[in-house]
């Protein structure tokens, strides 16, 4: 039988009951909708998460001074002050690490003309641009020497730059940090939300020695609260991590069996717990969603089904006229194809403009993949097979008598 | 003497029942020529379906032999009876058996989509073969759109479409008034004129007048097997064409 033939018996068949098939195409349409709708935004929440987390800067580990333990009473991280300076130049000597950057930080109260702004102001080193993934975007950074002379030169985000200078270049104006003058040197790149949802532009940058001596103070001059250090791989962090243990654990004399006074977090490993959540949350989606395609592809079988009973005598006539058995299951399987594939092909517009108008309407960040679109169809497909295929044996395989003498 | 078409020798068929099988044909013996016009009579019960159903390939006995031109039937796969049937063999049922949803230019070229037939062709024999049987000026309606003689009209265009060399008719008025009977007899003794064999199953002895033997069925078997008798019926079925 040819093809064509077969097509065109399949589709005539399927549009004598018109109501029918598209109530039978509705289980399909709202199942590929489905998982095309959900895997759009599993995908989009991995990408936003991915995101934000990228904006952090990768192969990171942040070292942060440890809570001090005194009298039993302990205090939260980054409170104690054992964490130096010389510390980070220390771990900037170890093979593997590509920038170190110590930190020192605050909020304060920024003047410039008739406008003020509080921000949180960053003391740190240039290598912080190559720490963070955040260049300067016009002007350029501090150098060595104004970290050596606590020279008072600040860097801005892009938030601050449009709040204080919103009509003018800031680059070259001087602004006021608690009072005193800092010469603006450069801004810096849009960095957008930090993954707990602050915005990461609303901050000021001065070099590390500046905030220590002269804007923040310290009862330990030559402390700092983090160090964020950069290394060359993923694949050296673990190793690195240890190291970055040792030579703090022997520099700050930590006896064997005594609580380190400091913590290295890897936030690669935040990273991938991150990724995954939201992996796991996609798969689950789709998998929910899965199961109403394969309710579809039920309806499709039922339907089918009813379709070979009340059809039996047209079988009949049709095997007296020369079908062959596979003529006749290929009919019938062409026809559970025809009706998967078309409400596939709807649910697919539907999904994808379902995910478009998320997107749209209530900002939910999709991902609409070739591959999603290339699953759902792979699924449907196989669903119209699978589930085509029993209705449309029992159909090839009736004896045409019996078929010729249903009434 | 013509060509034989049909030959049947030694046929059995039984039916299992849970008192054991039952035979519906007991050593049929019938040999049909070419050209012939059979009409197979006989009561309710008698064997007649199960024996067209066999001539029909639609069915296999249980033992005994069945040729076509020839060719043992019992021997062909499922696939290649279907084959037979399509190209050698034609059907018209009591009740017509029309496909409702197809207009009656579709269903007369319903057979050859499965002989793999061009659509354009299938197109031109179909209309061709409506015209045959009067019915050219419905080539797009529907099968509930027409009389039940006119169906069967259509029903026998469709018998017709792939050139069968057999044309199995299974009580093919039984279910039309007398006058329209007539017609449909005189159509199938046109047919039988220009060449095609026909069995015909009937169990009244007016229709059966018009093939040229009648063969009579009873619990199995043959009973009886002549030619019609030419003064027997109020029409000669050479007049009534």
């Amino acid at each position: 039988m040819l093809l064509r033939g077969m097509f065109h018996e399949a589709s005539n068949a399927i549009s004598a009951n018109r109501l029918r098939t598209l109530l039978t195409m509705l289980g399909m349409v709202i199942g590929v909708g489905a998982v095309v709708l959900m895997i759009s935004i599993g995908q989009g929440a991995q990408f936003a998460v991915k995101q934000s987390i990228d904006s952090i800067g990768s192969n990171l580990f942040i070292v942060m001074s440890g809570g001090a333990t005194t009298g039993g009473v302990r205090t939260g991280m980054g409170n104690a002050p054992t964490l130096t300076l010389a510390d980070a130049a220390a771990i900037r000597e170890l093979p593997g690490i590509v920038a170190v950057a110590p930190l020192h930080m605050g909020a304060a109260q920024i003047v410039y003309g008739a406008q003020n702004w509080n921000t949180s102001v960053y003391g740190s080193t240039p290598d912080f641009h190559e720490v963070r993934s955040w260049p300067v975007a016009s002007g350029v950074s501090f150098t060595d020497s104004d970290l050596r002379s606590a020279s008072r030169v600040a860097l801005i985000g892009q938030s601050v730059a449009e709040n204080l200078f919103p009509n003018e270049d800031p680059v070259g104006k001087t602004l006021r940090i608690r009072q005193s003058p800092y010469q603006i040197l450069g801004v810096l790149a849009a960095k957008g939300q930090s993954p707990d949802g602050q915005d990461q532009d609303d901050s000021v940058m001065i070099p590390i020695t500046t905030a220590q001596r002269k804007l923040f103070g310290s009862p330990f001059p030559g402390t700092v609260r983090f160090v964020g250090v950069k290394a060359e791989s993923a694949e050296a962090m673990p190793k690195l991590e240890a190291d970055i243990n040792a030579l703090l654990a022997q520099r700050h004399r930590i006896r064997e069996g005594q609580e380190n006074d400091f913590t290295v977090k890897n936030l690669s490993d935040i990273v991938e717990i991150a990724v995954e959540t939201t992996r796991v949350m996609s798969l689950l989606l789709g998998a929910i969603a899965s199961i109403s395609l394969i309710v579809g592809g039920i309806g499709i079988m039922n339907i089918m089904l009813v379709s070979v009973t009340e059809r039996t005598r047209e079988i009949g006539i049709r095997m007296a006229i020369g079908a062959r058995e596979q003529d006749v299951l290929m009919q019938f399987l062409l026809e559970a194809i025809l009706i998967s594939a078309v409400g596939c092909l709807i649910g697919l517009v539907l999904g994808i403009g379902g995910a478009m108008a998320a997107n749209m309407l209530a900002g939910v960040p999709v991902v609409i993949s070739g591959g999603t679109v290339l699953i759902a169809f792979g699924v449907a497909a196989a669903t119209g097979i699978f589930f085509g295929f029993y209705p449309a044996r029992k159909a090839a395989r009736l004896d045409p008598i019996e078929a010729l003498r249903y009434q | 003497m013509r060509d034989t078409l049909l030959c049947i020798r030694r046929l059995y068929k039984e039916y299992p029942t849970p008192a054991g099988a039952f035979p519906a044909l007991k050593d049929v013996n019938l040999s049909i020529g070419a050209g012939e016009f059979v009409a197979i009579m006989g009561p309710s019960g008698s064997g007649k379906s199960t024996f067209m159903n066999i001539l029909g390939c639609l069915d296999r006995p249980t033992s005994g032999v069945y040729e076509i031109k020839g060719q043992n039937v019992s021997v062909l796969s499922k696939d290649e009876t279907a084959r037979l049937r399509g190209d050698l063999l034609g059907f018209v049922f009591q009740g017509f058996n029309l496909l409702p949803r197809m207009s009656l230019e579709d269903n007369v070229a319903l057979p050859l989509i499965y002989a793999d037939v061009k659509k354009e062709e299938r197109r031109s024999r179909a209309r061709e073969l409506l015209c045959k049987v009067g019915l050219q000026q419905y080539t797009h309606s529907r099968p509930n759109q027409i009389s039940g003689g006119q169906q069967q009209r259509v029903a026998i265009a469709r018998a017709l479409v792939n050139r069968p060399r057999l044309l199995l008719a299974d009580e093919p008025t039984g279910n039309l008034d007398t006058h329209t009977s007539e017609e449909i007899m005189t159509l199938f003794t046109g047919l039988n004129r220009e060449g095609i064999t026909i069995v015909l199953v009937t169990h009244e002895p007016d229709i059966a007048r018009y093939a040229g033997r009648q063969v009579h069925f009873r619990d199995g078997a043959i009973v009886r097997d002549e030619p019609t008798q030419e003064n027997s019926g109020r029409n000669d079925p050479e007049e009534a064409i």
